[in-house]
């Protein structure tokens, strides 16, 4: 394997409604952010990678349209996944593996304000044979939630912290979108959406865009003296069918931990594409984080940009090695429903 | 059910709405073309004059910040005739549509022409928008009922090619 390294990481401010602001106008300005921090341009870009959904934006083709955000003359090299851009991130990888690069520009966006979010995720990942049967994101969590509470695999106490948490994190990320405190009273007293879930094990309706630069262990130092290695990297799914999985039993995420010999590793932080509250214990303890410190940035619970919020958790563990005194972190980005798609990024500061 | 009531498919319509957002740059377009003016935008970089502007010169990837008046003049880059009739579609055919290249501007958009024969229409011609009424004016290039031909010598279209600067 080759050695690729994180030399950059930009979040646009996620906000409930990007208002007139379209997906074009929300990319440019993360990647001219990312450019300029680095001192480089698209020229210096081997292969550019995107993720987004145009179920998001209601036309087909629509990531063709994100493509006029970036630099294409003279002509790139790119591609783009209909999923979150931490997948944008792995075919960047294995572009880089497959030596047809040296750098990858990777970026994702997301409106969810302008149409129905359910409804929309629900076409984007409903497996149907015949006539979408609309199950909703949020009734789908809700049954894992009841599962896993059910079983006392975790507890209600367990999601009211991972609530109050996040709001708590919110103020480390300078981009969130909800950093209003909550306590258990407030907690207590919100209405189920979805039992048992509430507003507040919900994450919000966000719109943003991220943008992130990978290189060969070579270039990373050309570009910057403290690129971030990406030591391991594994993403896993399970059947699109739910009814014939356990959703008590993580399968993929085991696989993944035995694949990356996670188990051996002391992480200094993670980040979690934790879109729901219960999911945030669930994963520590399948993930053996109960030390360490999860998502700092407050995580998806307070900003949820669809398609950019598994590479933020990337690029927020990148942030944390970069700016602290840690040398290993562990990112999770995940898709499709009750956590049927995972993906494990193993991220290391070398001294 | 008798006999011919039977069906081997069943209708399942699916709909999704949406708050369209046209993005600010293609607002401020818009909201000039309500008052009847074309303004296009240009490229900081490459300087390349879009109309309708999008946000962004796709060539660089910068925003196109800088306003350009154009006027409603310009010929035709492109054309088709259509001969056949489209359901609730208003026009009779046989009718022309053609891509517009208005003066100035370095892409064309699409629109209709008339008050020519459509064996007579060629590429490189000069034309000239025909506009709606001023009161029934809205957001949308569609205040332009279509271009016309006027008397004015063709262009060739090779010249019209973007030129790096």
């Amino acid at each position: 394997m080759k050695k690729v390294a994180i030399i950059g990481y930009a979040q646009h401010p996620i906000l409930e409604n990007a208002g007139a602001l379209n997906e074009v106008e929300l990319i440019m300005p993360v990647v001219h952010q990312l450019f300029d921090e680095l001192g480089i341009s698209q020229n210096n870009i081997d292969f550019t990678c995107s993720g987004s959904c145009d179920y998001l934006q209601g036309a087909a083709f629509a990531f063709v349209e994100g493509l006029s955000a970036i630099q294409t003359n003279p002509p790139i090299k790119e591609s783009h996944v209909e999923m979150d851009a931490a997948w944008a991130m792995y075919e960047s990888m294995l572009k880089i593996q497959m030596g047809d690069a040296d750098t990858a520009l990777i970026y994702g966006f997301g409106k969810s304000s302008p149409g129905r979010l359910d409804s929309i995720i629900s076409l984007q990942m409903d497996p149907y044979y015949i006539s979408p049967l609309w199950p909703d994101r949020v009734s789908l969590a809700a049954i894992q939630a009841r599962v896993l509470l059910e079983k006392n695999i975790i507890t209600p106490e367990q999601m009211i912290t991972a609530v109050i948490e996040a709001r708590t994190n919110s103020k480390n990320n300078k981009n969130a979108l909800v950093t209003e405190l909550v306590d258990k009273e407030a907690y207590l007293a919100s209405e189920n959406i979805s039992s048992p879930l509430n507003e507040f094990d919900c994450p919000p309706i966000s719109d943003g865009s991220s943008a992130m630069i990978i290189a060969s262990e070579e270039k990373a130092y050309e570009f910057t003296d403290h690129p971030i290695f990406i030591e391991g990297i594994d993403h896993r799914i399970e059947s699109s069918n739910i009814g014939s999985r356990d959703l008590s039993k993580p399968t993929g995420i085991l696989a993944s931990i035995e694949k990356l010999k996670l188990e051996k590793i002391k992480f200094d932080v993670a980040e979690l594409h934790t879109q729901f509250s219960h999911e945030v214990p669930y994963l520590q303890s399948v993930l053996n984080l109960s030390d360490v410190p999860t998502n700092l940035s407050g995580g998806p619970l307070v900003g949820n940009v669809m398609m950019c919020a598994g590479l933020d958790a990337i690029g927020k563990t990148y942030e944390s090695l970069k700016s602290n005194d840690f040398t290993n972190g562990l990112a999770h980005a995940s898709s499709g429903p009750c956590l049927q798609h995972n993906m494990l990024v193993h991220l290391e500061k070398k001294s | 059910m008798s006999e011919e009531e039977k069906k081997d498919y069943a209708e399942s319509p699916i709909n999704l709405e949406y708050h369209y957002t046209a993005g600010s740059a293609t607002t401020r377009f818009l909201n000039q073309v309500k008052e009847g003016k074309i303004v296009g935008q240009s490229c900081p970089k490459c300087s390349a004059v879009y109309v309708p502007p999008r946000g962004s010169c796709p060539r660089c990837g910068v925003a196109t910040n800088i306003e350009v008046p154009l006027t409603d003049k310009g010929c035709i880059e492109s054309f088709t005739i259509v001969h056949i009739p489209i359901p609730g579609n208003p026009i009779v055919p046989p009718y022309v549509c053609a891509m517009i290249r208005l003066d100035g501007a370095n892409i064309s958009f699409l629109h209709l022409i008339q008050g020519i024969d459509v064996e007579e229409i060629r590429i490189g011609m000069r034309i000239q928008a025909v506009w709606k009424p001023k009161d029934e004016w809205t957001h949308s290039l569609e205040n332009i009922k279509w271009f016309t031909p006027i008397d004015e010598p063709d262009v060739d279209v090779a010249t019209l090619r973007f030129q790096e600067s």
